[in-house]
């Protein structure tokens, strides 16, 4: 076995035995780990992989979030059902906004600001729309936390851990796969450049569409989790900039494009953000805004010194 | 069906805010029209202009409009520092390492505003606020009356400077053609520096500006990041009467939304218009096609 598939190995089987050691405050910290990573590896495919600036991809979430809440609030039907409808409510939007991107010619900036355009439009829509409970927001039941109801995915912490756990991995694999198949080389060619990637014959349009629904797709699972993982979706929260900006910055900081980039800057973010608090906390520096201002520092101290994000150097270090 | 007079009243009270934006908008133009570099903490800083004209407000009773000179001052060295040691070494990398590197300066800005104000909104109280000027039917508010006129002068003089000042020409060179400028021996790096401070030097003023029209918080930073967008998107990023078409459109718009649906829709239509314009127009209303 090669040192990368032994060190991936060790890291899967702690993450598995995680629980046996961590209390619920540490799973829940893993758990949004993962989530973030997940969420990330899914915003690498359109961003990473074909060079697609999505700067609104809380639109997903939100929709994906939204549709199988309201399924399950107003009709009790269960996330699995759910599921299907957000992933389809989200490739349709994501391929109406990339139709309309792709055919009008807007790449780079003006690509990156349409998608925050429809993220607010969406955001002050369901502001509007009282079906899903406007401003004051959709609460989804909560029921008992102790047995694992897997079909309508309530219980406790432990079950929300593995899922988003397993959501990880097979987003890593895929990705994997994606990258080494015809789609990952074309969507490589037309980051790098699109008129040349034209030229040798590669249809960018349609290959850039897939990147999108694919991104969508999976986006809107996040938002699934979310929604039955929290229990409560506000529009001010759920479409905010700042919920996309916090998707972004775990691959951006791990390295744009790479399989683990995602996973290594949500957990370094994470930490780095809990660490602040506890290192304030410990201080007795507990005014609002410093830790902000602290994490602000060190995002501007990784994106100065480490272009390419963390792991590009460090998997060369370990010689991975 | 609100009396044409209320609904004349709302229009010109949406173009004078509308000037203010403009000119907030403008700096992100011009900045992203030379540096090409899109400003993500635009509205950030207009919040710190905004508290700075609140803070020498509260401790020595100076009215916002001559706050504008200090303010302004300290605004373009902010500026120029901004781009000489962290967006120059920026301006070849990818857009989602500048964005992010922008995102950190404007968390830094705006978290640095809540510790140092504290949650509760700001605003200044002057006199003349609550005073307004008849024109025949119409009821115009001297504080948006004058702020108006501030922008417009800023804008106008900032015009002047890039068309007539050699100074201005060459920021102009560096923009049409970076090669270029280079060859003829500018120092581009400093102009992209001026270019950058100038774009502060708008914010500073418009800020100093709307702090006579609306109270300000530190989370409004990205609401008025997005409404410079909009502006600039719709007017045509680069374009400096686009801007302040741009700010006007969606100052009236705003306005009108306001009056005739519920007002916390109004900025649906902002975005609205930003995704016809950027889908029909993509070079914006007056910005030529590159």
């Amino acid at each position: 076995m090669s040192r990368a598939s032994i060190s991936l190995a060790v890291l899967a089987a702690i993450l598995i035995a995680l629980p046996l050691f961590a209390g619920n405050y540490a799973l829940s910290v893993a758990t949004l780990i993962l989530y973030f990573a997940y969420t990330g590896q899914a915003w690498n495919v359109m961003m990473g992989f074909a060079g697609q600036l999505s700067l609104g991809h809380a639109l997903y979430v939100g929709v994906g979030a939204y549709a199988a809440g309201a399924l399950f609030f107003h009709y009790g039907i269960g996330p699995w059902a759910g599921l299907w409808l957000a992933i389809a409510l989200c490739v349709a939007l994501g391929l109406a906004i990339g139709f309309l991107a792709f055919r009008f010619g807007i790449s780079g900036v003006y690509f990156a600001l349409l998608t925050i355009a429809f993220a607010e439009f969406t955001r002050i829509a369901f502001d509007h729309f009282g079906w899903t409970g406007g401003p004051g927001g959709m609460f989804l039941r909560v029921a008992q936390r102790d047995t694992w109801d897997i079909a309508n995915f309530r219980g406790p912490p432990l079950m929300y851990y593995y899922a988003m756990l397993a959501l990880t991995a097979l987003a890593l694999l895929a990705c994997r796969l994606l990258l080494r198949s015809k789609a990952g080389y074309y969507w490589q060619a037309i980051r790098e450049n699109e008129e040349a990637a034209r030229s040798l014959g590669i249809a960018a349009f349609r290959w850039k569409m897939l990147a999108v629904a694919i991104s969508a797709a999976m986006t809107a699972v996040s938002g699934v989790f979310f929604a039955f993982y929290y229990n409560n979706l506000f529009p001010e929260q759920i479409f905010n900039i700042s919920r996309s900006i916090e998707i972004i910055l775990g691959p951006v900081i791990g390295g744009v494009g790479t399989l683990f980039g995602p996973l290594l800057g949500a957990a370094v973010l994470t930490l780095v953000s809990n660490g602040i608090t506890d290192a304030l906390g410990a201080l007795g520096l507990e005014i609002p805004g410093i830790k902000q201002v602290f994490y602000g520092f060190v995002l501007l101290a990784v994106v100065m010194f480490m272009p390419h994000g963390i792991w590009p150097p460090l998997a060369r270090k370990l010689r991975l | 069906m609100p009396a044409a007079d209320l609904v004349a009243n709302v229009v010109v009270s949406g173009i004078l805010t509308g000037l203010v934006y403009g000119l907030m908008a403008l700096g992100l133009s011009v900045i992203f029209g030379v540096v090409r570099v899109v400003n993500f903490a635009h509205g950030e800083m207009m919040t710190v202009a905004m508290y700075a004209a609140t803070a020498l407000f509260a401790a020595l009773k100076l009215d916002p409009f001559l706050a504008m000179l200090p303010i302004a001052a300290a605004f373009f060295i902010f500026g120029y520092v901004l781009q000489a040691g962290l967006i120059n070494p920026f301006i070849t990398r990818p857009e989602h390492s500048q964005f992010l590197l922008l995102v950190a300066v404007a968390i830094i800005l705006s978290n640095a505003l809540l510790m140092i104000f504290g949650p509760d909104a700001q605003s200044v109280q002057l006199d003349y606020q609550l005073e307004s000027i008849e024109v025949g039917p119409l009821l115009v508010d001297k504080a948006r009356l004058y702020a108006a006129i501030a922008a417009v002068a800023a804008a106008g003089t900032l015009y002047s400077f890039f068309k007539y000042s050699l100074v201005g020409k060459a920021i102009r060179a560096c923009a049409d053609n970076y090669l270029g400028a280079r060859v003829v021996g500018l120092d581009v790096r400093h102009l992209y520096a001026l270019t950058f401070g100038l774009g502060a030097v708008c914010v500073a003023i418009a800020g100093c500006a709307l702090v006579l029209l609306v109270d300000v918080t530190p989370p409004l930073g990205p609401a008025y990041t997005l409404l410079a967008f909009v502006i600039v998107i719709v007017g045509g990023l680069g374009s400096m009467g686009g801007a302040l078409l741009g700010g006007v459109l969606i100052g009236v718009s705003e306005a009108l939304a306001g009056l005739f649906i519920v007002p916390s829709a109004k900025s649906m239509f902002s975005f609205g218009l930003l995704i016809l314009v950027l889908l029909l127009r993509p070079q914006g209303l007056l910005g030529s096609r590159t």
